[in-house]
């Protein structure tokens, strides 16, 4: 009786604290829908949906929609993701699988980058890439991904290669299969889980990302979601809530169905780096 | 020997050849990232620091003053001691209160409960899409003055605050934001709970101690490497905190949440005074340096290795 009643309790207080944690999600996901006087209302969702508030909102932006918006945000995230793919993965089977000079050495600074704060290099790369005469444009945000600038990324996927045994490199090395075979035809294809948790993470964290955007996206025509949905709350008015608020919805609805359908790679994602 | 080296002979003609062709594969496999380091991390690193020492408004070309910015920034700048005041509290309250929900929140859904993955994946979503543009402007309205946040309180008999608008209040509303942000220190705390061996805790009920003791004498001594790692990822993470101060308050009201990397941001590229910035963003580099250098210091003492 007494084991009984401290599981009821248990779930007493996981069910409210999941309530508290998802409320301001729910809040959202209502004022996107209620119509714009009943806004400070203490009711979550009106008795009269307004949907028309999506519509509203999808062309809010003068001489835009947020298709376009959208359409940026999913192609700088996707080239991202590509290009943080195959940069970590080919980079980490070298760490992983290969002995070379210095080896020791290079793993520690990318484990010291892992705690660089980002502000440090923020100023000399954005004259780095004015010098290329690339802000404006999205390259400043794309192309250092190809690089495998995100450490965590790198360490992800030689954390999964390490649980893979080496028997496998050997037999593939008596049969005569070269270092680039061994990574792309033996290692790499057994890496499928790593690379989706870092390429969901991947999409997530540059589909959310601000400031790059911000300092480097500067015509509206490539404005990403978030710089768009930030336009569109400083010049909102009492007027215009709940239709920002439906552009809230859909800039977070990508991330959502991402986190709803594979939630077992975010979160072995984070099991894994964290513990060493 | 080198010539044959490098034409694929895989027989066992030495060791040593072998090892040289593998070193020249690997620094072929790492070049990519090797490549970023040198051009987008340590030569921008290197750069800054110069920059730090000179004056530099972005069409001008560079101007060295020595060590000027420095000597501004410490003797009579008030906005950047009041930025890293308010960084500091910022940081100060919610890394040990972010660890402390993601402690407490994981000890309720360790012990394989029915539903777990559902309840973790509730409160992991927070962290997921916190830091987006789209949650930042619910909460200027949540925290508003006829907001969720005074309604619910409003209940209960308390008077209507301005959370957002007020000096004393709004740095409190970013804390809670980052707070509620404690998922991914949560899932990394579930994973070492489950590494916990558990004829450990058999033994000790079977010795007869309670639950107070089981925790303070196993659990927590077994989850100091993740405390260890959490704390050091989630203090180095506060200290950069710039979205959400600049879409939720805008550094306001009067510069209460007008954090570091807020002050960076607007010294670098609202007033394009790039080698002032350069210096501030050093000064930030050597704060996190020491922070990080103090905590490994002292887990040597606090953090439990097995072995």
């Amino acid at each position: 009786m007494n084991t009984i009643l401290k599981l009821a309790a248990r779930y007493i207080v996981l069910a409210a604290g999941s309530l508290l944690m998802i409320y301001p999600i729910l809040w959202l996901l209502g004022s996107s829908l209620k119509p714009n006087e009943q806004m400070t209302s203490s009711q979550l969702f009106s008795s009269e949906l307004r949907w028309e508030n999506f519509v509203e909102g999808w062309s809010a932006i003068p001489g835009f929609t947020f298709g376009q918006f959208f359409s940026n945000s999913f192609l700088v995230a996707g080239l991202s993701v590509v290009g943080t793919v195959l940069s970590s993965a080919i980079v980490a089977f070298g760490f992983a699988r290969i002995q070379f000079p210095l080896k020791n050495l290079w793993f520690a600074i990318l484990m010291l980058t892992l705690m660089l704060p980002t502000q440090v290099t923020l100023v000399p790369q954005y004259i780095l890439f004015k010098s290329f005469d690339w802000v404006g444009t999205a390259l400043p945000i794309i192309v250092p991904h190809f690089l495998a600038v995100s450490p965590f990324f790198v360490f992800l996927i030689v954390q999964f290669i390490r649980g893979i045994p080496r028997d496998l490199d050997e037999s593939a090395k008596i049969d005569g299969c070269s270092m680039p075979g061994i990574a792309f035809r033996v290692i790499l294809p057994l890496c499928v889980p790593a690379l989706v948790t870092a390429a969901l993470f991947c999409f997530i964290w540059t589909w959310d990302d601000f400031l790059a955007q911000m300092l480097y996206l500067t015509d509206t025509a490539k404005y990403t979601v978030p710089l768009a949905l930030r336009l569109f709350l400083d010049n909102s008015s009492a007027v215009t809530w709940g239709p920002m608020y439906a552009m809230a919805v859909l800039a977070i609805v990508p991330s959502f169905l991402l986190f709803a359908f594979a939630q077992k790679y975010f979160v072995e994602g984070i099991a894994t780096t964290g513990i060493k | 020997m080198k010539a044959r080296s490098t034409k694929g002979n895989q027989s066992s003609s030495g060791f040593k050849l072998s090892s040289i062709k593998e070193g020249y594969w690997g620094y072929i496999f790492i070049s990519p990232w090797l490549i970023g380091l040198l051009v987008l991390t340590l030569w921008p690193m290197l750069q800054s620091l110069y920059l730090s020492l000179t004056q530099f408004h972005l069409l001008e070309s560079p101007s060295f003053i020595g060590l000027g910015n420095y000597e501004e920034i410490f003797n009579s700048d008030k906005t950047f001691a009041q930025s890293l005041r308010v960084t500091f509290i910022y940081v100060l309250f919610s890394v040990p209160l972010k660890l402390a929900f993601a402690l407490l929140v994981a000890m309720l859904l360790y012990q394989s409960i029915r539903g777990m993955s559902l309840f973790r994946a509730i409160f992991y979503l927070p962290s997921l899409i916190g830091g987006s543009v789209a949650i930042a402007a619910i909460w200027r309205n949540l925290f508003g003055l006829d907001g969720m946040i005074n309604k619910t309180l409003s209940l209960i008999g308390f008077t209507p605050v301005d959370w957002i608008n007020m000096p004393s209040t709004s740095l409190s509303t970013l804390i809670a934001l980052s707070v509620w942000q404690f998922g991914s220190a949560m899932v990394i705390f579930l994973a070492g709970l489950k590494q916990i061996p558990k004829d450990l805790y058999e033994a000790a009920s079977v010795d007869g101690a309670g639950k107070l003791r089981i925790f303070f004498k196993i659990t927590l001594p077994l989850l100091t490497p993740m405390i260890l790692f959490n704390l050091i990822m989630q203090t180095i993470n506060s200290f950069q905190m710039f979205t959400q101060a600049f879409v939720v308050t805008k550094g306001g009201p009067i510069h209460s949440t007008f954090v570091y990397a807020l002050y960076l941001y607007e010294k670098a590229f609202v007033f394009f005074d790039m080698g002032y910035a350069s210096a501030l963003a050093w000064i930030l580099l050597i704060i996190i340096a020491v922070f990080t250098a103090v905590l490994f210091a002292t887990s040597k003492r606090w953090v439990h290795y097995e072995n």
